[in-house]
C-alpha cells in the first residue's frame, strides 16, 4: 500500500488517457486529505478520478438545492461522508428520550438526500461510508442491553445502512467499520489532529480508505476480478503430493491442515459466488488430480475448477491457455502461488494479472487475503453460481470441435436454439450484470444499472432484447443483450450491442442480425444504424458490423431492411 | 541527538512532504518562508514527524510553534 504523500505525489503525473470518471466528495469533516488520496489511487489504476469536493459540511445544502455546484459537475460517482463523530456530537445535543431514536432520524434523512440525489443526477451511483464505531462508555457493556446508548443506535444504523443497500441496487457502503475494525482505533484515528482539523481519518488510514474506495469505481465501470488461479502444494494443502503421497499431505486433521482447509472453504465461497477457478500446477495431471477425487478432508472437488491445468511447462504457457480457454482479460485474474520464483515468473511475464505476495506461514494466507479485498463486485445474481459449469462445458465443446473438419457440420451438430424476450423482471439483474462486466464484445460499452435497465423496459422510444443460447451441451442462459433507440420514424440505433465472449463463433451474431432486422421491418423502421466507439479491450468487433453487411456512413454503420436478407444461422429461436 | 542533527532530519522530512528539494531551513525559519508549508501540510508534516522521532505531539503543541526553532525545543523536550 502507498503512503498518503506517495499519493500525492501521483498528483503530479501524467494522467492523459486514463479513464475519466467524475466523483463528488462531500463530507460533514474535513476531506481535504481523501480527496487527494483518491485520485494518487486512481493513478495506480489509470483512472482520471476527476474528483470535485464539496465545502466542509455542506452534504444537505448541495444535495438539497437543485442549483448547486454538485449538480453543475454532474458526477458519475458521488462519495458521501458522514462521520461517526458528528453522529456523536448529533446525539449529545437531544434529549436522554430522543436518544433511542436517533438511527431511525439519521436513516430517514440519508432515504432523503438519496431520493434527492436520484431524482437530479443523470448517473446514481452513489458510495456511502458506514460509521465507525465509537464506544463512548456511558453504559459500559450494559450498552448493547440498551436501545439509547450510541452504541446501540450507531450499529443499529450500520444494519438499517446494508438492509437499504440490499434493495437499492445503486447505492453501495464502503465498509469503513470494518476497516477501523481491522486496523484499530488508535491506527484510524488521531484525536490531537481531530481537535486541530476536525479530520476524523488519520493520515495512514487515508489510503486504505480510497484504496476500498476505488475497488468499489472501478468495480462499477466493469473492472473487477473473474478468476482465481491456483498452485496446488503448499497452497491448496501442505505438503508435495508427488512426494508425499495422499495420505501425507496437511489437510483436515493432519499437521497444519486445518490452515489449508479454511483456505479451501474460503475458495469454495468465491466459487458459490461466480468466482470462476482454475488449477495450475507443476505436477503429473493424474497424480495432481487425486486428492481431488479421493481425499476425505478436501473441501474443494474437480468439479469445481472450470480448467484444470497439471503439467511440467511453465506457468506462464500454462496461464495463458486458460486464458484461452476462459476468454476472459488476464487483468481479471488472480494467481495465488506459494512460491516466491513462480509468483515473480508469472507477475513479469503476465502482464495486468494480480499476483499477491503470499506470506511465509500458510496460517496467515487468509488474515492476508482478507485484507486485499480481491474480490470486489456491484452485482450478485443466481446465474454466479452456475458460471463453472458452464465454462467446464465449454472446455468439453472445445474438444468436440477438433473432431469435426467442417466448421459448419460441428456448428449443425451442436443443435442451438436461442430464447429471444424484452427485458423483464426476471432477466433484469443479469443484463444489468452483463452490462457492466462485458468488456471485449461490446460495441458502444455503455454501463447500465438495473434501474436504467427498468427504465429502457418501460420506455416507448427504446426495444430491448435479451438473448439466451441453448445446445446440446446445455443451457449458457442470457449472453447476448440488445438496445434499440428510435432515433427517427425510420431509423433504429443499436444503443447497445454485447454479447459474452463465451459464445464467439457460433453464428449468434447473424442470429441477432435476422431478428433486429426483421424486428425492424415488422415495425416499419427502415435502418438499423450502429456504431463502434473504441476502447482498450473491444478491438475485436471493430469489423462487426461490416461483418454483418452494415455500411459505412459519416462514421455510423447503416442497415437498409429494404435489402436486407437474413443471414445463414444455425440457430433456431425457441418458442417462450 | 543535537539540536542540529534534529533539524537536518526535520529539514528531510519538509523536502519529502512538500515535494521540494530546495527548502533548507533554519531555526528561524517560519510558515511564511516556505511554499506549500500550510495548515494542511502541517499536519501530514507532524505526523512524519512523530514517525521519524517516535514521538506523539499534544494537541496544543501543534497549534503553539511560531517557527522552527519551537518545533525543535518542544522535539528536544519528549
Amino acid at each position: 500500500m502507498l503512503t498518503f504523500n506517495e499519493l500525492k505525489k501521483n498528483l503530479k503525473k501524467d494522467f492523459t488517457d486514463f479513464k475519466k470518471v467524475k466523483v463528488a466528495v462531500l463530507g460533514d469533516t474535513a476531506t481535504q486529505f481523501l480527496v487527494k488520496a483518491l485520485r494518487g489511487t486512481g493513478y495506480e489504476h489509470m483512472y482520471n478520478l476527476e474528483v470535485w469536493e464539496a465545502d466542509f459540511n455542506q452534504i444537505e445544502n448541495q444535495i438539497f438545492d437543485e442549483d448547486s455546484d454538485l449538480f453543475k459537475f454532474n458526477p458519475d460517482v458521488v462519495i458521501i461522508f458522514y462521520s461517526s463523530h458528528k453522529l456523536l456530537a448529533k446525539y449529545n445535543k437531544l434529549k436522554p428520550e430522543d436518544y433511542s431514536q436517533l438511527a431511525v432520524t439519521q436513516m430517514e434523512l440519508i432515504k432523503i438526500l438519496h431520493a434527492s440525489l436520484c431524482s437530479r443526477l443523470k448517473s446514481k451511483k452513489i458510495i456511502f461510508y458506514n460509521y465507525t464505531e465509537i464506544n463512548d462508555s456511558v453504559f459500559g457493556n450494559y450498552a448493547n442491553k440498551t436501545e439509547a446508548s450510541f452504541l446501540f443506535q450507531q450499529r443499529k444504523l450500520n444494519y438499517e445502512l446494508m438492509s437499504y443497500s440490499s434493495i437499492n441496487p445503486d447505492f453501495h457502503i464502503v465498509d469503513l467499520s470494518s476497516l477501523q475494525n481491522q486496523f484499530g482505533k488508535s491506527i484510524f484515528f488521531q484525536p490531537s489532529v481531530y481537535i486541530n482539523t476536525d479530520m476524523v481519518l488519520s493520515i495512514d488510514i487515508v489510503p486504505e480508505i480510497a484504496a476500498k474506495t476505488v475497488d468499489l469505481i472501478l468495480a462499477m465501470t466493469g473492472k473487477f476480478k473473474k478468476c482465481l488461479i491456483l498452485d496446488l502444494d503448499n497452497t491448496m494443502w501442505g505438503g508435495i503430493i508427488g512426494d508425499d503421497g495422499i495420505e501425507n499431505i496437511q489437510i483436515g486433521a493432519l499437521g497444519i491442515g486445518k490452515a489449508f482447509t479454511e483456505f479451501q472453504y474460503w475458495i469454495k465461497k468465491l466459487q458459490n459466488r461466480g468466482v470462476i477457478l482454475a488449477v495450475c500446477s507443476k505436477n503429473t495431471e493424474s497424480v495432481a488430480k487425486e486428492p481431488f477425487e479421493k481425499h476425505p478432508d478436501m473441501i474443494l472437488r474437480l468439479e469445481d475448477f472450470a480448467v484444470f491445468v497439471a503439467n511440467w511447462e511453465n506457468k506462464p504457457d500454462n496461464i495463458r491457455k486458460v486464458q484461452s480457454i476462459l476468454n476472459i482479460g488476464f487483468d481479471s485474474m488472480v494467481f495465488i502461488d506459494d512460491n516466491p520464483f513462480e509468483r515473480n515468473i508469472v507477475r513479469e511475464n503476465i502482464p495486468g494479472i494480480m499476483v499477491p505476495e503470499l506470506p511465509e506461514d500458510p496460517a496467515e494466507y487468509l488474515e492476508y487475503l482478507y485484507t486485499l479485498n480481491l474480490f470486489e463486485t456491484v452485482t450478485f445474481s443466481d446465474q454466479d453460481a452456475a458460471r463453472t459449469k458452464q465454462y467446464q462445458v465449454d472446455a468439453e465443446r472445445m474438444s468436440i470441435q477438433q473432431s469435426f473438419t467442417n466448421e459448419n457440420d460441428f456448428l449443425k451438430s451442436l443443435k442451438m436454439v436461442s430464447l429471444v424476450s424484452h427485458f423483464n423482471k426476471f432477466n433484469t439483474p443479469r443484463v444489468a450484470e452483463l452490462s457492466n462486466r462485458s468488456n471485449q464484445f461490446n460495441l458502444r460499452t455503455m454501463r447500465y444499472s438495473e434501474m436504467d435497465i427498468e427504465r429502457f423496459a418501460g420506455s416507448e422510444d427504446f426495444f430491448t432484447f435479451a438473448f439466451t443460447l441453448e445446445d446440446k451441451f446445455g443451457d449458457n442462459g442470457l449472453i447476448c443483450v440488445i438496445i434499440l433507440k428510435k432515433e427517427n420514424t425510420e431509423t433504429l440505433f443499436i444503443d447497445t450491442w454485447f454479447m459474452s465472449c463465451r459464445v464467439l463463433k457460433r453464428g449468434m451474431e447473424n442470429f441477432v442480425t435476422n431478428t433486429i432486422a426483421n424486428y425492424a421491418i415488422d415495425k416499419g423502421f427502415r435502418f438499423l444504424k450502429g456504431e463502434y466507439i473504441p476502447t482498450e479491450k473491444n478491438g475485436m468487433v471493430k469489423e462487426h458490423y461490416s461483418n454483418l453487411g452494415f455500411k459505412d456512413v459519416d462514421g455510423f454503420w447503416m442497415l437498409d431492411t429494404l435489402e436486407y436478407e437474413n443471414r445463414d444461422c444455425f440457430i433456431t429461436k425457441k418458442d417462450q | 541527538m543535537q539540536r542540529l542533527d534534529i533539524l537536518k532530519e526535520v529539514n528531510d522530512i519538509f523536502i519529502d512532504v512538500l515535494d521540494d528539494e530546495s527548502i533548507v531551513l533554519s531555526e528561524q525559519t517560519t510558515a511564511a518562508d516556505v511554499d506549500g508549508w500550510d495548515s494542511l501540510t502541517h499536519i501530514q508534516l507532524i505526523v512524519a514527524i512523530e514517525k521519524k522521532f517516535k514521538l506523539r505531539f499534544t494537541s496544543k503543541d501543534i497549534q503553539s510553534w511560531k517557527d522552527v526553532k519551537e518545533m525543535i525545543d518542544c522535539i528536544v523536550t519528549k
